[in-house]
């Protein structure tokens, strides 16, 4: 009795020790070489897989880096800490001249501000809405406000305010211009993340259209470019534009005199 | 009597509402003040525009010339003074460019009959290249150019022309009218593309729903002695599509991605027959064509003769107005039609009807829950699954979609009318095919 008790934890004692052994030897023979690199250098990446620099996620984009000297400025929502940390394991320099930039709606319409064509009832969804007319308000360049940018947002900087306007938190925003990228009428566009006024408008079309169709639609007046030669606005066919080169003293002043107050300072 | 045939899988019975306008004669649309002629008539490239403003043009003139392969050339039907060039949007809801042209009141084209033996001595290569310089396209509503479903690929042996009589949109009476009064034409049409695509056999599908034309057809064809066969079919929505009618008839599947002449089928609707009849015989380009003006907010439902480029609104006009303010203005037929918001949209060389609905044929439910109960699935003619595509599209998850044979999907509106929780499916599908174009380019 007691000798096969014995027996059985013999064999099984040898079973397991022959299996350990074989897993040993197969753990040495069949290792994969791997540069430890790749781990730390994903170890500094913030882990949430967004997407932001074109690859499937943070261990791919570690990967990248390591084995095909993929450059090392791609991750937004890391910024420039997580770039100087992979900098310092990849013992490279890293220009950071270029600033960060944050996603933001170039219009200021609403149900208020402008007309429509008709009656919208389908998918709620700006590429659904855009095929047909290119959505139902008779501005075919501004903001459709049915959220095609708020559902694609992987950190949900974007949301809908109360006044039907969309709103991008730049604090929050990673700049993987993923929203810039589904917005159909283009209205969607970085800015660098310091500026301060911008042109709440995208429409091309002739100041006396605009002003049939949307109360704070940029008219092409030129006040802000002629009047405010340090105000750094420009407008080209039909529309001003901020330019974000440097800061420039006059904006808010043109911004008062802006007929239709579509230079507005980003909230 | 024996069975009726039609297709296989799915497929809907919506009314008919055909009585509306069935008696009624083709007449002729009194000529607009100003013409809108869009250069797209379909999709693909738009035809490259020939007038600039300021530019008179006589009638007839060809005013657009086909821009790359699937592209056909565009004609004045009437003399004048082009105004401008604008954008316009169209029924589809796509902008194209537009002519614009202040018509010389009572300026038409006219030519003379070439007679049937100038179009005998003709060789196919002639007939397809007279077809294209006329700008012709399928009348069905797709507006596909018709000289290059003509030219058969190499390699490739189109067996049957299918003529295509079938109209399955309800309240449309155009093609049924067209076949009625203008038979012989209509046939003889047919048999100059027979020649042309060299098919051996000519079958002329009509549904069970029309039988005047039926009559009609059977009577010509047996007097006149033509090797044509005319089949009658059971009344099914969309019976009309190429691939269903073919299935109908040949008992023959268009594969995943195909065409019909990969099964050596070549459809052609009646009203693209008379046109190739008129090209061929007067030289006339494809410039106008019939269409039915209906719906319960029509105050005189009636068939007529419109020339393309003329603004809805004046078509509604000559047809007596509105009797009640309609809810949705649609073009084309109700299933597969787009409603449209400006009614100075023109008429364009695939309009086949223009219909004011009232409320109560809107039907505007409002959207619940999908419930899974699958008769979408049950009514798609390509046997897709609708629900599944919807909520794939809707997650943005448009590759499996694909692989799910999005692209098979030809919008034929089955899945919207039979569902239950009004999900707009069509859109849904219209959306994932807009992201997957997106994502290519």
């Amino acid at each position: 009795m007691l000798m096969n008790v014995f027996y059985a934890f013999l064999s099984i004692a040898l079973l397991g020790a022959l299996l350990g052994i074989g897993l040993a030897v197969a753990s040495l023979k069949l290792s994969v070489k791997k540069d430890k690199r790749i781990s730390s250098v994903e170890e500094s990446l913030p882990g949430i897989n967004c997407g932001a620099c074109g690859y499937a996620g943070c261990a791919a984009y570690a990967e990248a880096i390591v084995d095909n000297a993929e450059e090392l400025t791609l991750c937004s929502p890391g910024g420039k800490d997580t770039a100087e940390a992979l900098a310092r394991i990849m013992g490279q320099e890293i220009d950071f001249s270029a600033i960060k930039q944050v996603a933001l709606v170039h219009c200021w319409g609403n149900e208020e501000t402008r007309s429509s064509d008709f009656r919208y009832e389908g998918i709620e969804d700006c590429n659904a809405a855009f095929i047909y007319f290119s959505g139902a308000d008779t501005c075919k360049y501004g903001c459709l406000a049915l959220g095609s940018c708020i559902r694609i947002c992987p950190v949900s900087a974007i949301t809908k305010r109360e006044d039907g306007r969309i709103h991008v938190d730049r604090n929050i925003c990673i700049a993987c211009e993923k929203c810039v990228e589904v917005c159909p009428t283009k209205v969607m566009q970085m800015v660098p993340h310091d500026s301060d006024w911008y042109v709440a408008c995208n429409s091309p079309d002739k100041g006396a259209m605009v002003r049939k169709y949307c109360s704070v639609g940029c008219i092409g007046c030129r006040i802000c470019e002629k009047k405010f030669e340090d105000g750094g606005f420009k407008v080209d066919n039909n529309l001003a534009s901020a330019q974000y080169d440097r800061q420039y003293s006059q904006r808010e002043g043109a911004a008062e005199a802006c007929p239709p107050k579509s230079i507005r300072m980003i909230e | 009597m024996a069975r009726l045939l039609t297709f296989r899988r799915g497929g809907v019975h919506p009314p008919e509402k055909k009585s509306l306008s069935r008696g009624e004669p083709i007449s002729r649309c009194p000529d607009p003040e100003t013409l809108i002629i869009p250069f797209a008539h379909h999709l693909g490239a738009p035809a490259k525009p020939l007038v600039s403003p300021g530019d008179e043009v006589k009638p007839g003139d060809k005013i657009g010339e086909s821009a790359g392969f699937i592209s056909a050339h565009v004609h004045t039907p009437m003399g004048g003074k082009v105004k401008e060039i604008r954008s316009v949007y169209l029924p589809a809801g796509f902008a194209s460019p537009a002519a614009v042209i202040e018509a010389d009141p009572g300026s038409s084209w006219s030519g003379t009959d070439m007679g049937e033996d100038a179009c005998a001595s003709m060789d196919p290569k002639e007939m397809i290249s007279r077809v294209q310089e006329a700008g012709i396209v399928g009348m069905g509503g797709a507006a596909f150019p018709a000289h290059v479903k003509f030219m058969i690929p190499k390699g490739k042996q189109a067996e049957y022309l299918i003529i295509n009589g079938v109209e399955c949109e309800p309240y449309l009476n155009a093609d049924n009218r067209l076949m009625i009064e203008r038979t012989d034409d209509v046939l003889s049409g047919a048999m100059y593309i027979q020649k042309m695509i060299g098919a051996r056999e000519v079958i002329i599908g009509i549904e069970s729903n029309k039988p005047e034309s039926l009559q009609a057809m059977t009577q010509a064809v047996s007097s006149r002695r033509l090797p044509l066969t005319v089949r009658s079919l059971k009344v099914r929505y969309p019976q009309g599509d190429e691939k269903q009618l073919i299935e109908a008839l040949l008992k023959r599947e268009v594969p995943s991605g195909g065409l019909p002449i990969d099964i050596g089928a070549v459809v052609s609707n009646v009203g693209t027959a008379l046109a190739v009849y008129e090209a061929l015989r007067m030289g006339k380009p494809l410039m106008e064509r019939v269409l039915t003006i209906s719906g319960e907010a029509a105050s005189d439902p009636k068939n007529v003769l419109v020339k393309v480029g003329t603004p809805i609104s004046h078509v509604i006009e000559h047809a007596g107005g509105f009797s009640s303010p309609p809810d949705k203005v649609v073009i084309g037929g109700p299933m597969m039609g787009f409603s449209i918001y400006d009614l100075s949209t023109p008429v364009m060389k695939g309009t086949s009807g223009i219909l004011a609905l009232t409320k109560h044929q809107v039907n505007q439910a409002s959207r619940t829950p999908c419930i899974s109960c699958g008769r979408c699935v049950q009514a798609c003619p390509m046997g897709l699954n609708p629900t599944k595509l919807y909520k794939l599209i809707d997650h943005g998850n448009y590759d499996e979609a694909k692989q799910r044979f999005l692209l098979d999907c030809k919008e034929c509106g089955c899945c919207s009318y039979i569902c239950v929780a009004k999900i707009p499916l069509v859109q849904g599908m219209r959306w994932g095919k807009l992201m997957l174009r997106k994502k290519q380019s």
